[in-house]
């Protein structure tokens, strides 16, 4: 158990070796090998005596309990040993960007652990200090405004944020919950956790740092100041209502120095050597719609009902510089009323909303997520209140050539570059299906042509045959031939082709295949998910034919 | 029930017993005169009760006796003791729970002791088991067994790690250190809404239930939710998570080089075949005659007569240019190898039937030529001494000789091939037999065989004469031997890595092998080079039984060679694919092939079985199991 905390802590990993039987005393089964300098390695660890006091402080606590010493158990609870990781993240991640490419994991479970309940599983306090770590972390992405991408899945919440460059993705668990497995190893995770926590903290500290933040985190005075009178009776603890007013975010955080607008000043242009000018100014172009996709928000004031998930809605909102609140008895930190004239979009998650308010919009959250992706605002029309929801499509999806696209995705990029959708959606359509049907006849050649150079040979077979058994010869007219030249001439390469294959080495040959079939099946794929689109589109016509017909009859 | 007070109990003469067992009688008891206690009339129903009840302003003080029976009311006093004990008060009004308390010690110091007991002796000497204890803790604090509370540490907990990154602290093990791989990210499938195509059919649905857990290339099955507020959580969220961090710490990890090639790279670069020319492209020609198939072939040196073998027992010669039958030769047996004398001078064939190998003078063409023939074989003078031969030459009969058969050289066991030497006074036969007595060499004109090896080396499949050196090759299951005729020695023997050598030709010019196998390879040696295959090809593809054929040709700077196409299960015809050797001074020789043949008919599993080239025109020749044979140009 010991040597695997320390494998965890430390991340050593087994190893793949190049000669498994040379190894492995000749058997080829599957057995996990390490290498034996990070064996050493581990050894060099002083947390290694840290463990052992550790253990020793157990033995005698348990000793002294079943003598019913109690005297003894208190001494020995004053000097319950302690360790730290700090060296340890320092070892293993020895500048800040390495810290920051490994984030991931540590977010997504420290996400998790603060979701857990109180009881049982792992101590309160490991829970109590994922979930501070995990505001605190939201808290700058807001103020530093570096989401990039959200996408809620079937799993749970995804999101992506850039972070020094780096991009940062997490998960984040829909809030029910959990029941929990039997079959997970507990242990295992919070000793993962135990080094995220660490890890994310330090993190933190820093990142705060980068922005001129207070580290640990102040909310701004002026808000505090603001907040306090309505909230101050509710709250009886102070230290808890800390926490919970941190995790509204729904205020500012507290500086070190007061913000100044000097911080905006364009930043200076360095032309790299070797970068022409398109470059310059294309780079210059995603610079701007960098800027324009992080004020996304700015100048909207939100309101969101009771049954809207409020925690991932208030931080989108907040990280693109939107206004935000709720029910004042929902969460501490709302900020105005339902009735505020000046709210303009309403975030609704019911089929109907019984007492409208003119002047705002009412939406389903899920154009909060799509105009995020989407970097623009869309229209709202289709995310009314109990309308069909357009499709939720992940913004991690970058297709390539050749790949399906589905076509709200193609609509998307349209409006992206600025076209009108609904005009051209249509001719889009038409021109969709074209492609595909091209597509499909070139393979049917592909793999007729070998049928067809058959046949044909055979048919030119019978006709000499033919000739040569009607001995009594008749002379008829000539018909002129007509060939296609193009076609012969692809003929002629595919079967160039077939021949050079033949002569391939049998290793580069294997590895032909594998790439071929690879790509055969990418294509494959790719044309049942369009196949399925279309006899999905074709059901839905139909149907809304009919509804038609019995409407109009 | 409690024994209550005298006074009640005056009616009462059944004593603390429990009422209900006078439940059901009008009395309880009797009295001294032995006459029955009737309980007081209860007949009041639940009109009357409510009445009194609405009525009755004592009502609500008034209990029933159940020793009795009888209604009582209660008094003042009791009502209050009620309502006292209800507020958990003492029962006596007069007590009072409040006195003060007075101490049966006073607190201050008197100056006299409250016992007269003289004290103890040890409350002034000091306690031994004190000091024994206190010395036993300075022992152990002495000895480090106790320590000292720990001083607080008071360093925050946080605090900026990366203050100073200084560059030697990154170690060789980062650099060899291998980074987990990221999670995949999600795509469209996995959205709460995703579009319609992604959403599973039920098809895919019970096959991704039946699938193994590791094998699914989806892990969850993708679903399609109205709305955000209906969706539920993931109940494999933490499975997810664990099975991460599993991975974090038990994986092992690799750095795996993604091989990056366009395929289209792959492919070597040939010459075109249009730049190769000339070499057959199409069929011309078919000569049909046999009805059964065709094993062999052969051509005349000049290229006018075509001679061809068959299992219906006949040799039929062959105008090349017209598909004209010219002659039927009934052999009486299954032809299993033919071969034309190369020399031009002598018009001769050679059979192979059963037993026996045929010396066949067709009589086609110049009459000057096959009467020479005839002389030559006539002029022979048969020796004094007889010499012991392991074959018997024997004379045609009349009959035969007016068929063209002039001699026949009688074997012991079956002949399979029979081959030229280049100045076509020798041939070489192949019986098929495991004794060393598998290769017999012959020599015509003086009608003498001999046996050339002492051992046998293995089954042997073909044998070749080299067209210049004396070279003689022997092709057994695995291996070719080269024998110098001259100095009677091995000089090479080449590794074919085929499993069975079908069948073997060399290049005219005598520097180039073909070995084709039943394993649909194509071995070519250079023979100047190793004795590994300078080249090994697979033209029928990794699957296929049967036979590789091969023939080779010269052309004008360069050979062609042609594989015979494999007979395979398969395939709908049997294909001939023409390699063209391409060999140019500068470059390395290179076997390109130029065009897949097709026109034979698979007949009884097998396709193509012969293959010829024309000695002088790029023309190509093949025999197949249906009977015919073609010409292609």
């Amino acid at each position: 158990a010991v040597t695997r905390r320390l494998c965890i802590l430390k991340g050593i990993y087994p190893h793949e070796p190049k000669h498994k039987k040379k190894v492995n005393k000749g058997s080829t089964a599957a057995r996990t090998f390490y290498l034996l300098k990070d064996i050493k390695f581990l050894l060099h660890e002083p947390i290694v005596n840290k463990f052992r006091e550790y253990k020793v402080f157990v033995r005698k606590l348990r000793k002294a309990y079943g003598k019913s010493e109690w005297s003894t158990v208190d001494r020995l609870k004053d000097n319950k040993p302690s360790y730290k990781l700090d060296h340890i993240v320092k070892e293993r991640y020895p500048t800040f960007i390495d810290a920051l490419r490994d984030l991931d994991d540590a977010l997504s479970m420290c996400f998790l652990f603060s979701t857990f309940p109180r009881t049982g599983k792992c101590h309160v306090q490991t829970i109590q200090l994922c979930r501070r770590l995990a505001v605190e972390f939201l808290n700058y992405v807001i103020a530093s405004r570096s989401l990039r991408k959200v996408f809620l899945s079937i799993k749970g919440i995804y999101y992506q944020a850039e972070v020094l460059g780096q991009p940062v993705t997490w998960i984040t668990p829909y809030t029910f919950a959990h029941d929990h497995p039997t079959d997970v190893d507990y242990r295992v995770m919070a000793t993962f956790t135990e080094f995220y926590t660490t890890l994310l903290g330090f993190v933190n500290f820093r990142l705060y740092h980068s922005l001129n933040l207070l580290y640990p985190p102040k909310i701004n005075s002026q808000a505090d100041v603001e907040l306090k009178p309505a909230e101050g009776k509710e709250y009886a603890m102070d230290s808890e209502s800390y926490l919970e007013k941190l995790s509204s975010l729904s205020a500012s955080l507290a500086r070190v120095v007061a913000p100044t607008h000097e911080d905006e000043v364009e930043m200076d242009e360095f032309p790299v050597e070797g970068e022409t000018a398109e470059q310059m100014d294309a780079r210059k172009k995603e610079q701007e719609a960098l800027e324009k996709h992080k004020k996304l928000f700015e100048g909207l004031r939100f309101f969101l009902n009771r049954e809207v998930p409020r925690e991932p809605l208030a931080f989108i909102i907040r990280c693109f510089g939107g206004q935000v609140s709720w029910d004042k008895s929902l969460c501490i930190g709302a900020t105005y009323d339902v009735s505020d004239p000046s709210i303009t979009h309403q975030i609704v998650d019911r089929p109907r909303v019984e007492q409208q308010v003119v002047g705002r919009y009412y939406l389903q959250p899920q154009w909060v997520f799509d105009s995020v992706n989407a970097k623009l605002c869309l229209p709202v029309a289709d995310y009314f209140p109990g309308m069909l929801l357009p499709p939720h499509l992940s913004p991690f999806v970058t297709e390539q050539e050749g790949d399906y696209i589905p076509p709200e995705k193609r609509k998307l990029l349209a409006m992206q570059r600025g076209e009108n959708p609904d005009e051209e959606s249509e001719e889009e359509e038409e021109e969709e299906e074209e492609d595909e049907n091209d597509k499909e006849e070139e393979e049917e050649e592909e793999d007729e042509s070998e049928k067809e150079e058959e046949m044909k040979l055979k048919k030119m077979e019978e006709q000499k045959t033919q000739s040569n058994k009607a001995l009594p010869v008749k002379v008829t007219a000539g018909k002129l031939r007509l060939e296609d030249k193009q076609r012969l001439e692809q003929e002629q390469q595919s079967e160039e082709k077939r021949l050079a294959i033949m002569m391939m080495k049998k290793r580069e040959k294997y590895l032909y295949k594998k790439i071929m079939f690879g790509k055969k099946r990418k294509v494959r794929e790719a044309n049942k998910l369009a196949a399925k689109r279309k006899a999905h589109d074709s059901a839905m016509k139909e149907e809304k034919k009919k509804s038609k017909k019995a409407r109009r009859s | 029930p409690l024994p209550s007070a005298p006074l009640q109990d005056i009616r009462n003469t059944v004593g603390n017993i429990p009422m209900e067992w006078y439940q059901d009688f009008p009395h309880i008891g009797y009295n001294l005169e032995g006459k029955k206690i009737y309980k007081p009339i209860r007949n009041k129903d639940e009109l009357d009760m409510f009445l009194e009840k609405m009525e009755n302003p004592d009502y609500w003080r008034t209990v029933q006796d159940k020793m009795t029976g009888a209604d009582i009311k209660l008094t003042d006093e009791q009502v209050d003791l009620v309502h006292r004990l209800q507020k958990g008060q003492f029962g006596d009004v007069h007590f009072n729970p409040y006195e003060p308390a007075v101490d049966f010690f006073t607190h201050e110091v008197m100056i006299h002791p409250v016992t007269n007991r003289p004290a103890d002796k040890r409350s002034f000497t000091p306690s031994l088991i004190e000091k024994e204890k206190v010395s036993k803790l300075v022992h152990a604090i002495k000895m480090g067994w106790i320590k000292p509370r720990k001083p607080k540490d008071d360093t925050p907990t946080y605090y900026d790690l990366w203050a100073h990154e200084d560059p030697n602290s990154v170690l060789g093990r980062h650099k060899m250190h291998v980074p987990a791989p990221k999670m995949k990210l999600p795509g469209h499938e996995e959205s709460y809404n995703p579009p319609p195509e992604y959403l599973l059919s039920e098809e895919e649905k019970l096959a991704w239930e039946q699938q193994e857990p590791a094998e699914r290339k989806l892990n969850f099955v993708p679903q399609q939710y109205r709305c955000l507020r209906a969706v539920p959580a993931y109940t494999r969220f933490i499975h997810e998570r664990f099975e991460r961090c599993l991975d974090l710490y038990l994986c092992p990890r690799q750095r795996k080089m993604r091989v990056n090639v366009d395929p289209e790279d792959l492919i070597p670069k040939l010459p075109k075949p249009r730049d190769l020319q000339p070499f057959p492209t199409t069929q011309a020609l078919v000569y049909r005659g046999h009805t059964s198939l065709v094993r062999c072939l052969s051509i005349s040196p000049s290229g006018q007569w075509l001679v061809s073998g068959s299992d219906d027992c006949t040799v039929r010669f062959w105008e090349v240019c017209t598909a004209r039958c010219m002659k039927t030769l009934p052999v009486g047996g299954v032809v299993k190898s033919i071969a034309w004398n190369p020399n031009p001078t002598v018009c001769l064939v050679a059979v192979c039937v059963e037993q026996s190998v045929l010396l066949v003078n067709p009589c086609l063409g110049d009459k000057l030529l096959y009467g020479a023939t005839d002389q030559l074989l006539e002029s022979y003078v048969a020796p004094e001494e007889e010499r012991v031969q392991p074959v018997q030459w024997v004379t045609a009969t009349m009959e035969e000789h007016s068929k063209g058969v002039r001699l026949v050289v009688q074997h012991s066991k079956a002949v399979k091939q029979v081959t030229w030497h280049g100045k076509g006074d020798y041939f070489a036969s192949v019986v098929s037999d495991n004794s060393n007595m598998q290769v017999l060499i012959h020599q015509t004109s003086k009608r003498w065989s001999q046996n050339p090896f002492r051992k046998s080396k293995g089954l042997v499949q073909c044998v070749l004469f080299h067209p210049i050196r004396p070279y003689f090759f022997v092709a057994t299951q695995r291996y070719v031997r080269v024998y110098n005729l001259l100095k009677q020695e091995l000089t090479k023997k080449l590794m074919t890595n085929c499993k069975w050598v079908s069948s073997m030709a060399i290049h005219p010019g005598g520097d180039n092998i073909i070995c084709g196998s039943y394993d649909s390879k194509l071995a070519w040696f250079d023979l100047d080079l190793s004795t590994r295959p300078y080249q090994l090809l697979r033209p029928g593809g990794a699957a296929g039984q049967g036979g590789c054929g091969a023939a080779l040709r010269v052309g004008v700077a360069a050979f062609v060679g042609v594989t015979l196409g494999v007979p395979r299960g398969g395939s709908p015809s049997p294909a001939l694919t023409c390699l063209l050797h391409h060999s140019d001074l500068l470059q390395n020789p290179l076997l390109v092939p130029v065009k897949v043949l097709k026109g034979h008919v698979m007949t009884l599993d097998l396709g193509v079985l012969d293959v010829l080239f024309h000695p002088t025109q790029p023309w190509v020749f093949s025999s197949g199991a249906d009977g015919t044979v073609r010409l292609y140009t």
